[in-house]
């Protein structure tokens, strides 16, 4: 009975069936209806874009990351969520460079998977928006064939593109904003508005979220409470001066649910503990607002977020539970 | 506060497994050819070795004498000759002192005749030094002596008995078949330490997943006692002291403290029931039940078996390993101890051995912390097992005492959630070791 080699290893001997790749290709799988949607709204050019990000950011994992870190599936969401952020006309070497940059700078010189400070498609997303103003704010418009280019996709690197056909649409945030005019509020539920490849269906987003909360792969705080500040936020500066949008187009529009459910709940560079989730959500919704409305930009969704990721380890050290059995709440790390 | 009276905050909802052994009535292991007495089997000082090789003892008898207060001896569990004193694998890894004795095949196995103390004529001194002369201990795993417990500090006094028959580990049936084939006896300890300590109130604590269990002691329930018996939520780790103590009365054990800071004492109901036996026939403590489970033994089941009988006779009596066999561990498999020798033999302490598929055992690779907070909301003592880790990896000592590592409890909850597979009880059990050294260099 001697004869078998057993196995000895350290308790617990049982484990759940949950698994670290298992919950990073889970989220990869919701973001396909996403993808989906994005390519029955823009045609070939959003299948192109998002590859192309996606590609980016996987060279770049496999080239510099630890080895067999491309399986875990991490490096596969950044790409793909950095995908989604962009217009459909963007030229592909751009998309790429971008997914590159967000797993380079954003996670890989971290010291990689768990290590990065700033959600990594969204740095990459700041690195484009900081490199190309011009052509990652150029919106185009629905409609058109599937096979019908949303614009310059194949420019050449660093040569000026020219787009003569190309035809652009503002976002419902740049048209409010710039123009003061409103857009209908079920257009911009179901997708039908100008603005980047996933930003644009809330309806289908919060879908895909609920089932990933549903699966607890993700924290339902985190998008619950941005959605709540923001709408509270917005109602009452819309109650106080009426020229303000209200609360619904506030939540409809832009990113705000794509960042709300698929980036600011990146597991890696969100607080750890409940209630410091909950003060992450509502400091990401008044970021938000405070953007949307004073600052420069029309969207301020990106950057509301890595305001945030910045502060996580204070958050962190500050929500320490109490530990079992003692009065005073213990230091923390 | 209703939810929180019956169970506690946190903790994780393992596969029970327990549909494999918990109908199975205990029967006896027939005597091995030798029994292997480890003087080391209990919390504290070793027995004194008070044999040699060549003596004849009878079952019963001491081999070994109680080494002062934080002691208690170790008797034959069979009648036999003493073949040898020496180092031989215990169950936690390590190699302890033993003494081997031959079984007698054809002795009768009946213990010499010997008096049976009168409980209620006993003062509490007198109770204590029966208990620790029948060497009588923790049965849920730690092995901590009993009549230590039963002597709190004087200036303490203890309002509430609590016993512990949550068995809250998978695959664990043998608390469950103690108070399901016992009744009486746990009831009968359950007096017996009331009256010594002149306690008023026990509570019994009992996981709902076990009904046939609350039927039981509640039908036998003594009508002159004060006894309640509470079904628990069905959870991990529902029967660590603490998270015991925090369900049945409400109150937090301080940090630091023992549970008799709270006015409870805790018993496991295998020890009441052993307490009990001492006051019934006088037998010490030298035999004791096993649920022998898991997936990779052929014939589980619940067996009373002699202290000292080896690993691989008790799993040789319960038909083998079947061909998926990959891990052998002593006790639950949240909290056990693998097994690399089946020549260990059970002792006082062991609570099942249990033979896990290689499909259930832990696979090696593990990926870095992505901080997804499951193993905070896993923690029944709320630590930060996350940053724990970290600063384990980094031998971080005194941020980790900082953040309360002193009040893990190795329970292994972080552990069983982590979707990184990061060995977070290792790491903090290492790191435990590491503080225990330290201090003793200083000191």
């Amino acid at each position: 009975m001697n004869a078998r080699p057993l196995v000895v290893t350290a308790s617990p001997h049982l484990r759940s069936r949950d698994s670290t790749p298992r919950i990073m290709w889970h989220v990869v799988g919701s973001l396909v209806p996403i993808i989906a949607a994005a390519t029955w709204l823009f045609g070939a050019s959003a299948l192109l874009v998002i590859a192309a990000a996606t590609l980016g950011a996987l060279v770049t994992e496999r080239a510099f990351g630890q080895s067999g870190t491309l399986w875990d599936g991490s490096a596969m969401i950044t790409g793909l969520l950095l995908g989604l952020t962009l217009p459909a006309g963007l030229p592909l070497w751009m998309a790429g460079l971008g997914g590159a940059f967000g797993i380079g700078f954003g996670k890989l010189v971290f010291g990689g998977l768990g290590q990065n400070v700033f959600n990594p498609a969204l740095v990459g997303r700041a690195f484009l928006q900081a490199a190309f103003p011009v052509a990652i704010t150029t919106w185009p418009v629905h409609g058109g064939s599937f096979w019908s280019l949303r614009g310059d996709n194949f420019a050449l690197p660093l040569m000026r593109g020219d787009m003569p056909d190309a035809v652009t649409a503002a976002t419902p945030l740049g048209l409010m904003k710039f123009e003061g005019a409103e857009s209908p509020v079920l257009d911009m539920l179901f997708g039908y508005t100008g603005g980047s490849l996933g930003e644009t269906s809330a309806l289908l987003i919060v879908l895909c979220g609920l089932y990933l909360a549903a699966r607890r792969y993700l924290n339902w705080r985190i998008p619950v409470g941005i959605l709540i500040t923001v709408a509270v936020a917005a109602a009452a500066l819309h109650a106080v001066n009426p020229r303000y949008p209200d609360a619904l187009f506030m939540i409809s529009s832009g990113g705000l649910t794509l960042g709300a459910v698929f980036m600011a709940t990146d597991l890696v560079t969100s607080p750890i503990t409940n209630a410091g989730r909950w003060i992450f959500a509502a400091g990401i919704g008044i970021l938000v607002v405070v953007i949307r409305i004073w600052g420069g930009l029309p969207e301020g969704v990106m950057y509301a977020i890595l305001l945030m990721n910045a502060v996580v380890p204070f958050i962190n050290r500050a929500t320490q539970p109490r530990v079992f059995g003692t009065v005073k709440r213990g230091r923390s790390g | 506060m209703l939810l929180q009276r019956f169970g506690f905050r946190h903790g994780v909802h393992p596969p029970e497994f327990k549909e494999q052994t918990a109908g199975i009535p205990i029967r006896r292991l027939p005597f091995p050819e030798e029994v292997v007495l480890p003087l080391r089997q209990h919390a504290g000082k070793p027995a004194r070795l008070c044999v040699k090789p060549g003596d004849h003892v009878e079952r019963g008898d001491k081999v070994g004498e109680a080494d002062g207060f934080m002691s208690v001896p170790v008797h034959a569990s069979a009648a036999g000759t003493v073949t040898s004193v020496e180092w031989w694998p215990h169950i936690d890894g390590s190699m302890s002192m033993c003494v081997r004795v031959a079984v007698d095949r054809y002795a009768m196995q009946a213990a010499r005749p010997r008096l049976v103390p009168a409980w209620d004529g006993l003062t509490i001194d007198q109770v204590v030094k029966a208990v620790q002369d029948a060497g009588v201990v923790g049965l849920g795993g730690a092995a901590f002596p009993t009549h230590v417990k039963l002597s709190p500090p004087k200036d303490l006094t203890i309002e509430t008995i609590v016993v512990n028959g949550a068995e809250c580990e998978p695959y664990l049936t043998s608390d469950h078949r103690i108070m399901v084939e016992y009744p009486e006896r746990v009831h009968f300890g359950i007096r017996v330490m009331m009256h010594a300590l002149g306690v008023k109130r026990t509570v019994v604590g009992i996981e709902k997943n076990k009904p046939d269990a609350i039927a039981a002691l509640t039908r036998t329930l003594p009508s002159d006692l004060d006894i309640t018996i509470l079904p628990l939520t069905v959870k991990y780790p529902q029967g660590a002291e603490k998270m015991l103590i925090h369900a049945v009365t409400g109150r937090e054990v301080p940090s630091g403290r023992l549970p008799v800071s709270v006015g409870v004492l805790v018993q496991n109901v295998g020890s009441v029931a052993a307490i009990a036996e001492v006051f019934e026939t006088g037998m010490p403590l030298i035999e004791r039940i096993v649920t022998v489970s898991g997936h990779g033994v052929r014939e589980p089941g619940n067996f009373i078996v002699p202290v000292g009988t080896k690993l691989a006779d008790l799993l040789a009596h319960c038909g083998g390993f079947t061909d998926a066999a990959a891990e052998v561990i002593v006790g639950g498999p949240m909290m056990g101890i693998a097994q690399a020798s089946l020549e260990a033999p059970v002792t006082r302490g062991t609570t099942g051995v249990v033979v896990l598929a290689a499909d259930e055992t832990r696979r090696p690779e593990s990926y870095p912390c992505i901080h997804c907070g499951k193993c905070l909301e896993a923690c029944p003592v709320f630590l930060n097992p996350s940053a724990l880790g970290e600063f384990a990896r980094k031998d971080l000592l005194d941020e980790m005492e900082a953040m309360h590592l002193a009040d893990c409890m190795l329970c292994g909850s972080c552990s069983y959630v982590c979707p990184s597979n990061i060995p977070l009880a290792q790491l903090f059990s290492l790191s435990k070791a590491a503080v225990r050294r330290r201090k003793a260099a200083a000191a």
